[in-house]
This record gives structure tokens, sequence and C-alpha cells, in this order.
């Protein structure tokens, strides 16, 4: 571990804070629409979409349906990681047709991940539209992608990495930039 | 801080001899997410290995083996070439590393192969760059198929450890018992040989001191979670160490009868081609019991998993 602990960027608080803001947008662009569903991306895009599903169904008083999105199978960069990829299911329990699709991830920053998550999520059907929402736009775009709802925005330089940590995975929530990756 | 990543360690499948727990687990899990694709309703097909060429090259027959892999390769998005040793220079006399050394001046990915002397892959390694993908080899390993008898057993009962897993007849000419015994010893299974004398070499101990052996398949029946039949490779001699197909289907085939000494969910085996009414009958093998056509649907998912991990960043142990 370093010795300077990285630099919080949003503690659990206001990590929540920024939560309650994405539901509440979602809510309000969405709330008579019937087709609205959330898919979140693997791993932690999965547990903000579980998050947000489950504030909007409070907020709503109706089931948002939830799936699982797994790009694995679909990224560019797969001969620039250091590790075996590993492949987890898809897990998308509801018909794709003429929905609006709200793809969930964590970090927005090269946009290749969206580019994939788009790939994968047609290949399972043809929603009406889809939609994207993530916790922190951190800039620095390769592609012509942009984000629907936002939490938080800011821009990093390219040779740090914005990290998001969620209980379900990290045992701590949190938004934390880290040095040189 | 991100956790350690777990990297494939070897360049190529020759066996499951070389891999560990972990790798075995690692393939496992990797083919959960390609069943999926597989059971997609309308697109099964994934980008994955687009623009990677891959080489079917058998020098054996195969049919269900083959159709699998080319499946497998096709919803990987994978170019295929197919080499069949019967229309090749190898009838023209050509040796096996001037074959290979040809390939290897095409640049393929991956290089599947069925051939029936056990080293052939291994001496393919050691000259191309490309990956091996051991689709048979003689009465050595077939690993491919211990692995996805390993995920149909996993998938039915949650886990690997600690199942009793009989396998039954033919162990004298099987590749898939040697792949078999490999996998089940190493994640912890207990394994228990079944069968003729005759068709039990003498010295398997030896190499898997932890296997129990049996001739006396309706005494063993009673204790087993799963129970794998072999088929009888009577084109590979088994014939002359056997007194008769009926005789041997007296002692070792499993019939209702002897559905009966078994556990109530008992699982059913079989890597096919089977030899209907000598060692298993036709109302076990297509029964409730049986797990063999889920066999050869989970051989898909399993090859794109091993085709996926050797395509992607592994390391470089030589097997």
């Amino acid at each position: 571990m370093p010795d300077n602990p990285a630099p919080c960027l949003l503690d659990a608080r206001q990590m929540e804070v920024h939560l309650q803001r994405l539901c509440r947008e979602i809510a309000a662009a969405f709330g008579n629409n019937e087709s609205l569903a959330l898919v979140g991306i693997r791993t932690r895009g999965l547990h903000l979409a579980e998050r947000l599903a489950a504030m909007l169904q409070e907020n709503l008083q109706k089931e948002i349906p939830l799936g699982a999105l797994d790009i694995t199978l679909y990224r560019d960069d797969l001969s620039e990681m250091t590790g075996s990829p590993i492949v987890r299911p898809t897990e998308i329990p509801f018909t794709l047709r003429d929905r609006a699709v709200v793809l969930v991830d964590d970090v927005l920053f090269t946009g290749r991940t969206i580019r994939a998550a788009m790939d994968a999520l047609l290949d399972h059907g043809r929603p009406d539209r889809i939609w994207l929402a993530v916790l922190a736009d951190r800039g620095g775009r390769q592609l012509p992608i942009q984000a629907d709802f936002v939490g938080l925005k800011l821009e990093v330089p390219l040779d740090r990495r914005v990290s998001v940590k969620m209980q379900e995975v990290d045992g701590i929530d949190g938004v934390y930039l880290e040095g040189r990756s | 801080m991100t956790a350690p990543r777990y990297l494939f360690p070897h360049r190529h499948l020759l066996g499951i001899q070389p891999l560990s727990p972990q790798d075995i687990t690692a393939i496992l899990d990797q083919a959960r997410g390609f069943e999926e694709v597989c059971e997609r309703p309308e697109i099964k097909i994934v980008p994955a290995l687009r623009k990677r060429l891959v080489v079917n090259l058998f020098f054996e027959n195969s049919t269900r083996t083959r159709n699998s892999f080319e499946i497998a390769e096709k919803r990987l998005s994978a170019e295929i070439i197919n080499f069949d040793a019967d229309t090749s220079s190898l009838s023209k006399g050509e040796t096996l590393i001037d074959t290979a050394m040809n390939l290897e001046s095409m640049r393929p990915d991956l290089i599947v192969m069925r051939h029936a002397a056990p080293g052939a892959h291994a001496l393919l390694a050691r000259h191309m760059r490309a990956s091996i993908v051991n689709a048979g080899d003689g009465a050595h390993e077939h690993p491919t198929q211990a692995l996805l008898d390993a995920y149909t057993l996993r998938k039915r009962f949650g886990r690997l450890e600690g199942l009793r897993i009989a396998i039954v007849g033919d162990i004298r000419n099987s590749r898939v018992v040697r792949s078999n015994l490999w996998l089940l010893t190493k994640m912890g299974a207990h394994v228990t040989l079944v069968g003729p004398p005759t068709l039990i070499p003498a010295g398997i101990r030896d190499t898997w001191p932890g296997v129990a052996i049996c001739h006396d398949l309706e005494a063993t029946l009673p204790s087993q979670d799963a129970v794998m039949m072999l088929r009888c490779q009577f084109e590979r001699g088994t014939g002359a160490f056997i007194p008769g197909q009926s005789e041997y289907a007296r002692f070792f085939q499993l019939n209702p009868a002897r559905m009966k000494l078994c556990k109530p969910d008992v699982a059913v085996l079989h890597p096919g081609p089977i030899n209907r009414g000598v060692e298993i009958t036709s109302d076990v093998a297509d029964g409730p019991n049986s797990l063999v056509l889920q066999q050869v649907t989970n051989g898909v998912p399993v090859r794109m998993a091993v085709l996926f991990l050797l395509c992607n960043p592994h390391g470089e142990q030589v097997p």
C-alpha cells in the first residue's frame, strides 16, 4: 500500500447523496414510462444498478426490471490486460424489445466499456432506446459517448485512476482518486 | 488496491495432468458465462475471437468432438480451417513436423488436434507459436471431455469435492478415463474404477494412489453419487480382453435392475458414442438419471472457455 492513502472524492454519505439524486433524475425522466429497465455492467455497475433499482421502486412504487451485463467477450482491449479475462454470465430476465434501458456503470472514462456494453446489449434484443447513468464521469473520452445521468463530474489527469468502492465487493462505500494505475 | 489477477499459466492444453485445481476451476467458472451465450434465444455468437485463425487438425475420426469444437469456434467468431488427414499431404507421406511447419507459416492462433500418438501434441507444442489444444491423443488424454464431464457434474451437484464417482468399463483403452482421473482426483472427488481385471491396467494406482478398484459393479453402485459408463472400444481390441459382449453385459452393464441399487438421484454419464445394450441399456441411457445429452450440450461452452483463455493473455508454461 502507498504511504499516502488515496484521496477520497466521495465518502459513503456523499456517495449516497449522489445516488439519491441520480435516482430522482431517472424517476423524473421515466416516472410514467412503463418500459423502464436498468442494466448494470458487472461488477460495480451491477451493484449500483441494484441500489438504484431499489430506490426507484420505493420512489415510484413499481417493480423495476434489472439485468446484469458482462462485457468481457466484447472488449477491444483484452490483449492489453495483465491477467486472464474472466467471463461471467449476462443475465437479462426480461425482453429488451421496446424497452427504455438505462445502462449503469461506476466510472465513465474512455467510453470503450460503454461501446462494448451497447454491442453486448444489442445481441440480446432491440431496445427502444439506451440511456447511460454513471456514478462518476472523469473525462478522457476516446469515443463519442456521453452519459445521460451523472453523479460526480470531474476532469482527472489520464495517469490517475478514479476508483469506486462498494460495500458489496470492497466492504466500503466511496470514490477514490488513485495514483498511476 | 485491486486483488492480484488470475493468469492462466499455460500456453497449451495438452492434458489435465499439468493443470492445477485453480486452473480447472478457472475454466469451469469461465464456461458458465459461455453457457449463457449458448442459451441465448437469438444471437448465440460473440465477437471474442474475431480475426483469430483456428485450425482443426484431425488425424483420427471424430464426429462429436470435432463438431463441438467447430461450434465453439463459430460461436466465438473465429476463422476456421478444417484439415483432414485423409485428404491432406499426410496421405502422401508428409511428416507431422512438416505438416506443422507448413501450418505455422499460415500463422494460426490455435490448433485443435486429434492424433493417435500420445506425444504428438507435445512435439507440435515445441515447434509452433500457436497454442495447441489436445482433442484426444490415443489412449492418453482427452482433456476437454474431462472438463465437460466435470462441468456437468458440478452443475448437477454444485461441487466436485467429496463426490463419489464410479467409472465403469473399458479403463484400459480409454483416454477419457485418464483425463478424468487427473481431474477428479485433483478436485477432491472419490473415484472407484470398476471393470473386469483384464480391462483395468495393472499399476494404475501407482499414478493415482487414491483411486479405488473394484470388480463388482453391484457392490459399488449403492454408495455412488455418479456413475460414468465407458464405451467398450471394440475397434481398439477390447474384444480380446473380455469373453464376449453378453458375458460382459451380464456383469458390467448398467441396466434398470442395477439402477435400483443406486441412490435415487444418481447421475449417469457416458462420453459417447454409446454401444446400446452392451455397457448400458437404452432405458438407462435415455432415462431420468441420464446426463448424457447434457454432457454433449456442455461440451460447447467448456470448449469456448478453453479457446478463449488460450487466445488471451496467459502464461508461457509448456505444457
